[in-house]
């Protein structure tokens, strides 16, 4: 999103060797303050010279006020939500002139005032709007633990068909005010086996699909995080015919 | 100065910056810049970058701070210098002029 | 009524605020370390954006007071932008007039120093004239040439040693910086930003060059600012450091 120099540099290098997935963390698609017209310029910009394979962004909001938190908010699952949510798709699949996905959240709390569940708010945007989703296994297993939920339970009501990419991850263990597991998405540690799980059986309804490991913080040596990838590659050959 | 001895001085300035250029890297190879950057070099020039992902260092609490000693500040001995300097001019100034 | 996004702001950056109502941890127990995750993301990630931008300055004052110094400043001063490459403008006007940090003057001007690397590593890329259309030229003509500068290049001004305290801190076994006033101008030769320290008179030949003024008039102000101007050091810093980009004559 800068100017020049060695990021695009090295950007423009990797994209003429690989297809490039655009994941996008600054446009707070789920906030109540109209969209970044700026930031949307940018990311126009972005897309049309690097064609990437993929852009995608997250059911959250980061900004409010003119001021960016940096973080990924969580929203109730409400018919203005929805339709607030909706209408920023729609403002940035025409901008850009092409489809995006969107990702389920990491959730540490919910709204009493929710009326949908995640996965029926999510299969009513693509619905409204056309956009597919970026599935990541491991936010599912994050929220399920932190609101007493069952992940198997929420792949089994995922609009799975709308899945354009899938992310895995590592999380951290803390606890709530009761004691109670809360789970923080924190891109800093090996995927766990339950989730490695979810991935299968994630992957074995979809077929095979891009799948990421995000490591991001405190990131290892090659070949520990070389290693992820391998077991997210064979995971994907189980399913490759 | 006279505008035949500015012709004379910037002549000279501009073959005596020829020479230093041309001993230098003049064209530094950009092909070998798509890496990353050796390390300490200027790595740190790209700043923060976003992440996606939350944090489990807890650290929030407090709006309330003192300077403790805990950097190299002291170890620099710089005294206040505020009046010894013939400057002109303002940083500001200058930077309001400069490309963003 | 569901917790408006103004009222989820407020809360996430005061610590003494309550927790918002409507929240749920699904089994409608208390949910106050579940808000505290976001308020601790939205903390930790911005004091951490602060030292990873002022590399210089943490160092300097060292990560324990960052860490306090960056809760004062994001209160007043969240991101204004998603691009994180560009956040902590203010901090170097939030360092000056901080009365705790008086004592230690030169702070500001090293963080726009450390800010301008940054802009300059960042900003869009140039092709440099070839050095030898200057010796092509006869000096009377390019003394009438207005110059155009790389959009990576940029000079700063300031009463501080800050060339010599950048170096101290970055540089191992760099001596330790002396009490000198000193510019400096930032070149990009490829893509890693180099500070240079500059030679008297020679911040107000190249202000004078971005303020749109000829090599020749710009030379007359830098002789007015310090009559022992030498145009040699500054010119074959712009050539070597790639920051030449055009040259127009006047007319």
């Amino acid at each position: 999103m800068g100017d020049g120099g060695r990021p695009l540099a090295q950007l423009r290098s990797l994209s003429e060797r690989f297809p490039i997935s655009v994941h996008g963390v600054g446009l707070s698609i789920g906030g109540e303050s109209p969209l970044d017209e700026a930031h949307l310029d940018r990311l126009a910009h972005l897309v049309g010279w690097l064609k990437p394979a993929s852009f995608s962004e997250h059911l959250a909001w980061s900004t409010h006020g003119g001021a960016f938190f940096n973080d990924l908010l969580p929203l109730p699952y409400t018919a203005d939500t929805l339709n607030r949510v909706a209408a920023h798709i729609d403002q940035v699949q025409e901008r850009l002139g092409r489809r995006m996905l969107l990702e389920n959240p990491s959730s540490y709390l919910a709204f009493d005032t929710s009326t949908w569940s995640e996965t029926d708010f999510l299969a009513e945007l693509c619905r409204r709007t056309g956009c597919g989703l970026l599935l990541d296994v491991n936010n599912v297993f994050v929220s399920a633990t932190n609101l007493g939920t069952s992940p198997q339970a929420y792949i089994d009501a995922y609009p799975l068909h709308e899945v354009g990419e899938i992310h895995v991850g590592g999380h951290d263990e803390d606890a709530d005010d009761a004691g109670a597991p809360l789970l923080i998405d924190n891109h800093g540690a090996p995927v766990i086996d339950p989730v490695w799980r979810l991935l299968d059986i994630v992957l074995e309804r979809t077929g095979p699909k891009p799948v990421l490991v995000e490591w991001d913080n405190d990131v290892p040596d090659w070949p520990v995080l070389g290693a992820e990838a391998e077991r997210a590659q064979a995971a994907l050959s189980r399913v490759q015919a | 100065m006279s505008t035949t001895v500015k012709t004379i001085a910037v002549a000279g300035a501009v073959a005596a910056a020829m020479a230093a250029t041309s001993s230098s890297v003049s064209a530094q190879s950009k092909e070998k810049c798509y890496g990353v950057s050796l390390a300490g070099q200027n790595d740190c020039a790209a700043g923060p970058g976003t992440t996606c992902a939350g944090t489990s260092t807890v650290d929030y609490q407090g709006n309330a701070w003192t300077l403790v000693d805990a950097g190299t500040c002291e170890s620099m001995d710089l005294p206040a210098m505020a009046d010894g300097t013939e400057r002109k001019g303002s940083l500001s100034a200058l930077e309001r002029d400069l490309p963003a | 009524m569901t917790v408006s996004q103004a009222h989820f702001c407020d809360a996430l950056l005061d610590p003494a605020q309550p927790v918002p109502d409507g929240l749920t941890d699904g089994n409608g127990r208390p949910t106050t370390r579940r808000f505290n995750v976001y308020r601790n993301n939205v903390v930790v990630s911005l004091t951490d954006a602060l030292a990873t931008g002022f590399p210089v300055i943490t160092r300097v004052l060292g990560r324990e007071n960052i860490n306090g110094l960056a809760r004062l400043y994001l209160c007043d001063n969240p991101p204004d932008s998603p691009l994180m490459i560009r956040f902590g403008k203010n901090f170097p006007d939030f360092l000056s007039n901080l009365p705790q940090l008086a004592h230690l003057g030169y702070l500001g001007d090293v963080a726009r120093l450390e800010l301008a690397l940054r802009r300059s590593y960042h900003a869009a890329d140039s092709e440099a004239i070839d050095p030898a259309t200057l010796g092509k030229m006869s000096p009377e003509r390019l003394m009438d040439c207005r110059v155009t500068l790389a959009p990576a290049a940029n000079v700063l001004r300031s009463n501080w040693p800050i060339h010599g305290i950048w170096r101290f801190n970055t540089e191992q076994n760099a001596p330790k910086p002396v009490p000198v006033a000193q510019d400096v101008l930032i070149t990009r030769p490829g893509f890693d930003p180099v500070p240079y320290a500059l030679p008297p008179g020679a911040a107000t030949w190249l202000a004078a060059l971005w303020q749109g003024e000829t090599i020749g008039a710009a030379y007359d102000l830098a002789l007015d600012d310090h009559p022992r101007f030498d145009l040699s050091a500054p010119l074959a810093l712009l050539l070597s450091g790639q920051a030449l980009i055009s040259l127009t004559p006047k007319d």
